[in-house]
């Protein structure tokens, strides 16, 4: 059973698309019974993972390794470990939510819609478990298409020109990521003469330090327009803002995780030299995106915007976190990548429930809506006091840790980091306030009803992952903890066996080696 | 009991959750009796486990109990563990008495409010929370219900949420919270790599054991978590939440922003009392902030009108005492203070909401008068609050300001200075408190008919809290009678062994004084007292006129002062509109113009290029032909020339 589960639950989409083929479009509630039974499907045999995973070892777990091209040497090696199994998990979740949610956002070409989105789910759940470039790769521009059209067909009104936008600013990285790969291949066959994209194979491929500059920086360009990092982050405001609500949190709740992934399962094991070389680049980046994206989050007027922003800073500190890299501020980093999934996701789907009856996001038509929307609005303060880290939710357990751990290599980083939490209470409470809080001005507001069992089941589930998290999060760090520990002990002895950086700089207590050293348990 | 010290929060937490989920189904007295009998739940476990406490052989008092591991990050452990010691006994004491006594009032306050359930929902959250944080036994946990409280604050003070005031004032409460968990925060993480835990006795045993007094990264610790006191306990300069928290219903006023919430502060300081004592200069700046605010406080309760508003400034200089009582290591006489104010700070709250619900309403004094014979018990009760407050000896506020006032004198860490802003801070606090009372119960009714004939007593569960409050008020402080006063001081003895480290590590050099020197400065502190109550009397009751013409002679400063010193407006003049100027450019121009523009540009150049280029692809063979004669043309003479 074990080595299949992936490869079904990665399927399980796919399958439901072709079910879903020869149905009459007009047939919408089964094409939506067949989508949600699918996703749910896919979700819950996904828990057979996390059930059944091994906490014990930072090995591939559920691997599967066939050959499939085998003229260029590329596998079909999938298996998951500890840095990816919750972003798989997440993966499966929130598209069930996202294709729920859409029950009755989307009056116009249902079945295209909800073929996208399987699509979509199949494509992310691939990169998350690809263990071979090639197959990553095709995963990863599998998932380009079908965004670009749930932007581009099922969007606001300013959608071509943020679907455009956003393929042109992720097509630039991949197709930069594309060249470093094939140049990894070509490397490594005149080094070995064996013809491999295996990434487990890869892993143990010296690279020297001025090759590893270049390919480090074009996989990294290809992450940061996906995290996105500043300055790189524009498309993303513009893609959210157009974006149906299942795009936006498909988009805000997986997608932009792919670039943060991409540092911790490819750049970093890699390319670990240039990774250490560049920690204060992206340090700096980080920080200017924490605090630029709240800063500039606190004067929008759109309330899908102001979220939008704030993931630029939320997502700041998940590459902050990955920058100091140790013990604490990596564990914090990953399980900010869930908590921002879940917490930017459920405020997504909170905005979205309201435009759906409101036609509206614009602050200045909202108000009030506390006194018309009771339930609504206890979901929302509960999920924007999650998104600025109340303590006893899961923002506070992810930032907490990063900044902890980043404390400990750069005190400076952490301290200017940390005014981000000033910052988020002050936009998230000010746009409260101007949208729940006060009399209803506009009359519009007076009626609107309040949400429906169904609204009501799919924000639950999230909310309960909101205070599990914030109070038990060992459920969660414990299947991680191997991984990372491997990954910075694989960094930790590059670090040392590259004659490049002289023994003395390692043994120094304030850089990232002297980090990990400490972490001995 | 001391194995289940975690029911002792559960029990509010759990009272939460049931109103919250289902408090709008049932009736009011079902959502009440949840409400305070969750409580009272833990105000019954609580004195169980003083009596446990108090079993045990003093050194003995420190009990950690183990729920769960709540973050396991490598080297990084943090467990949902709790602590019981007397200092955290007393807390608890009085956060769930002052706690339950406050629930039964509400039920009166807030019977006429359609929102009944969701008032004591969240009253039960921050009841739970601030019992997570006086019984916690780490820093990260404190934090949590640092933090919690805060919440519930915000969540109290815009309770009435479609007023813009109200949702202001929350969100302004959050907001300086923050700013002061910040410095916490940071405090926490330097905690961490210092001593590599967070557990308050694996902390503050390894501090007294390997730093010298003076360490400086002691000093930095220390002041970064006083920066978290400041915004939670306001004091200078985040002390501007305060007085807008005002905003939420009275009840709240009492139990968050007068007897519990905001003595946090003052509980973090006392314990930590061995970093403190590591760290003189802390200590110092402890006790100057303390100091200063506790009179700038007072001068600005002096001129306003509001009877809440007065109270608030009252608690802003109150906590000021309490930190200048830490400040000079008198950590023992700051927490008896902080408990004796919880009595009589709560009752003139609770009272002056009594009032505000008999007079529909109004809160301006100066349509107030001449209700001392129309409500009657609320009048009483405020009167023994008043007399605790000014320190009229024998009554509760006198042995604990007493207390402070003396260490602030002989304390190494104090001097005379301390000591008298202290009596001027105790004489101004008499005036304002008696100038409230006298406005208020003195006098000709200065308010319309409509609103005598509503004019009514509270309800019996009202007063109930208020005769209790009185009670603890007048006899509370009888537990800390120092030795001086032929009292046994059993106070301080029960606190001894939560402070017997940093006093070993200050014995040397403790000033002797003679009981003489005591009596001396006793007298000097009450007769002032008295004579600002004299004052008050002349120009409020007898000579109503004088007040006038005083206000009218320093017009300018009686501006400047009723104005609160315009920190507010220099606040959002320097702070607030800036930051929201450099948003907007930020979004304007480095966003949308600069890294935008340059995006778009070169699509457009690209668009442009291709487009120009387009032009070449006319389908006629004939510019085809033209072109391919042109190229060979090109190549042939590029390759004559070369030769």
């Amino acid at each position: 059973m074990d080595q299949y589960v992936l490869t079904i639950v990665t399927a399980l989409p796919l399958i439901g698309i072709l079910i879903m083929l020869p149905i009459s479009r007009k047939a919408e509630s089964v094409l939506k019974g067949i989508a949600f039974t699918t996703s749910l499907a896919a979700f819950v045999l996904s828990l057979y993972l996390c059930i059944n995973f091994d906490s014990s070892t930072d090995a591939m777990q559920f691997s599967v390794n066939v050959p499939w091209i085998s003229s260029l040497g590329a596998n079909y090696h999938v298996g998951i470990d500890g840095l990816s199994l919750w972003l798989f998990l997440l993966t499966t979740f929130l598209s069930w939510i996202s294709i729920w949610s859409s029950w009755n956002a989307i009056k116009d070409r249902l079945k295209g819609y909800l073929i996208s989105l399987l699509l979509l789910e199949t494509g992310m759940l691939g990169v998350f478990m690809s263990l071979d470039l090639f197959l990553f790769y095709v995963f990863w521009e599998m998932m380009l298409v079908p965004m670009y059209f749930l932007i581009g067909i099922w969007g606001g009104v300013n959608r071509i020109y943020a679907t455009i936008k956003f393929v042109l600013f992720t097509l630039v990285g991949s197709l930069l990521m594309l060249v470093a790969i094939i140049a990894l291949f070509v490397m490594h066959y005149y080094a070995t003469g064996v013809y491999s994209f295996d990434l487990t194979v890869m892993d143990d491929f010296a690279i020297s330090s001025q090759a590893q500059r270049w390919l480090f920086a074009a996989f990294a360009l290809a992450f940061v327009i996906k995290v996105p990092m500043f300055p790189f982050h524009t498309w993303l405001p513009d893609a959210h803002v157009q974006a149906p609500t299942a795009g936006s949190v498909i988009l805000a709740g997986v997608l932009l995780k792919m670039g943060t992934y991409g540092f911790l399962r490819f750049c970093i094991p890699l390319f670990p030299d240039a990774f250490m070389e560049s920690i204060p680049v992206i340090s700096v980046l980080a920080i200017i995106g924490i605090i630029y994206g709240a800063l500039v989050a606190m004067v929008q007027k759109d309330v899908k915007s102001l979220v939008a922003f704030s993931s630029v800073s939320h997502l700041g500190f998940v590459m902050l976190g990955m920058a100091a890299f140790n013990m604490q501020s990596m564990q914090g980093s990953i399980i900010q990548m869930i908590n921002h999934g879940i917490s930017t996701g459920a405020l997504f789907l909170i905005v979205g429930m309201l435009y759906e009856r409101r036609h509206t996001r614009m602050i200045a038509d909202l108000g009030g809506l506390f006194t018309s929307m009771p339930v609504w609005t206890t979901f929302f303060v509960i999920v924007a006091l999650s998104s600025i880290g109340l303590p006893f939710t899961n923002g506070f357990v992810g930032e907490f840790l990063i900044l902890l751990g980043t404390f400990k290599v750069n005190a400076a980083y952490a301290i200017i980091a940390a005014t981000g939490m000033i910052l988020a209470a002050c936009y998230m409470l000010w746009m409260l306030q101007r949208v729940v809080f006060g009399e209803i001005t506009d009359e519009k507001n007076r009626s609107i009803r309040d949400l429906n069992l169904r609204e009501k089941l799919i924000l639950v589930p999230l909310v309960v992952l909101i205070f599990w998290i914030g109070i038990y999060p060992s459920t969660f760090f414990r299947p991680m903890e191997r991984s990372i520990d491997s990954l910075l002990k694989r960094v930790a002895y590059t670090q040392i066996a590259t004659p490049e950086i002289p023994i003395a700089e390692v043994d120094r207590n304030d850089g990232p080696m002297g980090t990990y050293r400490d972490q001995g348990e | 009991m001391s194995n289940y010290i975690w029911l002792i929060p559960a029990a509010p937490l759990a009272g939460f959750l049931i109103n919250g989920l289902f408090g709008k189904r049932f009736p009011k007295p079902v959502v009440s009796s949840i409400a305070c009998g969750s409580v009272f739940f833990s105000l019954v476990a609580a004195v169980l486990a003083l009596i446990e406490l108090l079993g045990l052989d003093p050194e003995y008092r420190s009990i950690e109990t183990l729920l769960f591991s709540w973050i396991p990050s490598g080297a990084f452990q943090v467990d949902i563990a709790f602590l019981l010691d007397p200092l955290s006994a007393v807390m608890m004491l009085v956060v769930s008495g002052v706690g339950f006594l406050i629930h039964v009032y509400s039920i009166g306050y807030m019977a006429h409010d359609k929102e009944f359930s969701r008032f004591f929902t969240y009253l039960n959250l921050f009841t739970g929370s601030m019992l997570i944080l006086v019984l916690a036994n780490n820093f990260l946990l404190l934090y949590v219900g640092w933090e919690a409280v805060g919440l519930c604050s915000y969540l109290l003070i815009g309770f009435w949420y479609k007023k813009q005031s109200a949702s202001d004032a929350g969100k302004k409460a959050f907001i300086v919270n923050r700013i002061g968990d910040f410095g916490f925060a940071i405090g926490i993480f330097m905690i961490f790599w210092t001593f590599g835990s967070l557990n308050f006795s694996q902390v503050f045993e390894s501090a007294a054991s390997s730093f010298q007094i003076g360490s400086s990264v002691i000093t930095a610790i220390t002041l970064l978590l006083f920066v978290g006191a400041t915004g939670k306990s306001a004091q200078i300069p985040l002390y501007v939440w305060l007085p807008d928290a005002m905003e939420g219903p009275t009840p709240v006023s009492a139990l968050i922003h007068a007897a519990t919430m905001v003595t946090a502060g003052v509980y973090m300081v006392a314990r930590c009392n061995v970093l403190y004592t590591l760290a003189p200069t802390s200590l110092l700046v402890v006790a100057l902030i303390g100091a200063a605010t506790a009179l700038f406080a007072a001068t600005m309760g002096l001129a306003q009108n509001d009877i809440k508003r007065v109270l608030a400034y009252s608690t802003i200089s109150q906590l000021g005492y309490m930190f200048l009582a830490c400040g000079v290591a008198a950590f023992t006489a700051g927490i008896f203070h902080l408990m004796t104010h919880a009595f009589f700070k709560a009752l003139l709250f609770l009272g002056a909401g009594s009032v505000i619900h008999a007079m529909s309403n109004e809160q301006d004094m100066r349509n107030m008068g001449g209700l001392r014979s129309k409500i009657k018990t609320t009048y009483l009760t405020m009167l023994v609050g008043t007399l605790a407050i000014a320190g009229i000896p024998g009554l509760s506020g006198f042995f604990s300001k007493d207390e402070i006032l003396w260490k602030a004198f002989s304390s190494e860490h104090g001097g005379v200075v301390f000591w008298l802003i202290g009596v001027v801070t105790a004489g101004l606090t008499a005036f304002y408190m008696f100038r409230l009372l006298f406005l208020t119960f003195f006098g000709k009714p200065r308010y319309d008919k409509h609103k005598s004939e509503h004019l009514h007593e509270s309800p019996r569960n009202m007063l109930f809290a208020l005769a209790s409050l009185a009670v603890l008020s007048a006899i509370g402080g009888w537990i800390g009678i120092p030795a001086s006063m032929g009292g046994g001081n059993h106070f301080e003895r029960f606190m001894e062994p939560v402070f017997a480290s940093s006093a070993a590590l200050a014995s040397h050099g403790e000033n002797h004084h003679s009981h003489v020197t005591e009596y001396l400065l006793m007298t000097i502190s009450v007769l002032f007292v008295l004579l600002m109550i004299y004052f008050a009397y002349v120009a409020y009751i007898r000579r109503p006129q004088l007040a006038t013409s005083l206000r009218e002679r320093f017009a300018g400063i009686h501006k400047v002062v009723y104005n609160k010193y315009y920190v507010d407006e220099i606040y959002a003049a320097v702070i607030v509109r800036p930051l929201i100027v450099i948003s907007m450019f930020l979004w304007k121009v480095i966003d949308v113009a600069i890294i935008d523009g340059i995006a778009n540009g070169l699509a457009y150049m690209v668009q442009s290029f291709s487009g120009s280029t387009r032009v070449m692809q006319t389908g006629y063979l004939r510019n085809y032909a033209l072109m391919f004669l042109g190229g060979a043309i090109v190549v042939l003479a590029f390759f004559m020339s070369m030769r």
